[in-house]
C-alpha cells in the first residue's frame, strides 16, 4: 500500500520535525513530507505537487495558518485533503475559527504521538 | 514570589493561580516534549555566563511577556531531548527549539484560563543568545518569576503583565 504524502506547515523547522516524528509514530506510512516554513510557503508547495494530508500551525509570519487555510480553499487547492491544524491556541474560539475556515481536526501543543493518532488517522481512512 | 492578590486597571488578579498554572504548564510541556518533567525549585535565579532567551509578547486581555531564561547548556540538552539530535552549540535549532519551548509554555499556562485561553493572543517567539545583554520589561503590576529544575539544570519562567479592559 502507497504511503501519504504530508505537507507540514509551520515557521519552526523543530517543530516540523518533531510533528513528522509524531506522524511516523502514530502509525502513519510516510511516503512523503514537504515542509513550509509559512502559509505562503504552504500554498507554493500544493501549487507543485499534491499531497494527502496537510498539517499547519497557526501563528506563523508571512501568512498565519487561518489565511493559510482560507487561500486553500478559494484557490481550490487541495480538494479533499484533510487538515490538521496544530497549534499552542487552545481557545474555544480558536477551534471554532480553524474548523470554519476549512480545517477537519484540531490539535494543541505540546501533543503525544497517541494524541496524533486519534486526531489524524481517522481522517485518512478511505470512505 | 507569590504576590498575593493584585490589581490592576480596576481588576483583581490572583497571582498564586497564575503561578500554579505556570507550574503545571511547563511541567505539561517538559513532560509531553521531552519526556522529562520539571518541578520548581527553590533559590535565586543564576544569571551570567552563556545563556539564551526567549520572549513570547502577551497582547489582547493581558498585555506583557513571558521570557524563559536558561544556561547555554540547559538549552542544548532541551534541544537534544525534543529533538534527539545532541548539538554541539547554540545554533539555529537550539534557539528554534527554545522559542518553541518558550512558545508552547505560554500557550498551555494561558489555556487554562478560559477568558486567558480566547482573550489573551500571544506573539512568535524572539530569541536572544549570548553572554552579555540584559532584558527590560515595562513595569507591570503583576510579575511572576518562577525556578524550575530540569535533570540537573534550572532554568526560569518570568510573566510580566497587566489585565487590559
Amino acid at each position: 500500500m502507497s504511503g501519504t504524502t504530508v505537507l507540514i506547515v509551520d515557521d519552526s523547522s523543530v517543530m516540523r520535525k518533531i510533528v513528522e516524528r509524531a506522524l511516523r509514530q502514530a502509525g502513519l506510512n510516510l511516503e512523503k513530507v514537504v515542509e513550509a516554513g509559512s502559509g505562503r510557503e504552504g500554498l507554493d508547495a500544493l501549487e507543485r505537487e499534491p499531497v494527502g494530508l496537510i498539517v499547519s500551525d497557526i501563528n506563523m509570519p508571512n501568512m498565519d495558518g487561518l489565511e493559510f487555510l482560507r487561500q486553500i480553499q478559494s484557490r481550490g487547492l487541495a480538494q479533499g485533503v484533510p487538515v490538521v491544524m496544530i497549534t499552542t491556541e487552545s481557545g474555544e474560539e480558536h477551534v471554532r475559527e480553524a474548523l470554519a475556515a476549512g480545517a477537519q481536526g484540531y490539535i494543541r501543543k505540546p501533543f503525544t504521538p497517541d494524541q496524533v493518532r486519534e486526531r489524524v488517522l481517522p481522517l485518512l481512512v478511505p470512505a | 514570589m507569590s504576590q498575593g492578590t493584585a490589581v490592576a486597571a480596576g481588576k483583581p488578579v490572583n497571582v498564586a493561580r497564575f503561578e500554579e498554572y505556570l507550574d503545571r504548564a511547563t511541567n505539561e510541556v517538559f513532560s509531553t516534549m521531552m519526556g522529562v518533567g520539571c518541578a520548581p525549585a527553590p533559590g535565586e535565579p543564576a544569571m551570567g555566563g552563556e545563556s539564551i532567551s526567549a520572549v513570547i509578547g502577551l497582547a489582547g486581555a493581558l498585555s506583557g511577556s513571558l521570557v524563559l531564561y536558561t544556561s547555554s547548556e540547559a538549552a542544548m540538552r532541551m534541544a537534544e531531548k525534543m529533538t534527539g539530535i545532541a548539538p554541539e552549540e547554540v545554533d539555529e535549532m537550539v534557539r528554534d527549539a527554545i522559542g518553541e519551548v518558550c512558545n508552547m509554555v505560554a500557550g498551555a499556562w494561558k489555556g487554562f484560563d478560559p477568558s486567558l485561553a480566547s482573550g489573551c493572543l500571544l506573539s512568535t517567539p524572539t530569541v536572544v543568545a549570548g553572554t552579555s545583554y540584559e532584558l527590560f520589561s515595562q513595569k507591570a503590576p503583576v510579575r511572576i518569576l518562577r525556578r524550575y529544575l530540569f535533570e540537573t539544570l534550572t532554568f526560569t519562567v518570568t510573566i510580566t503583565c497587566e489585565p487590559q479592559g
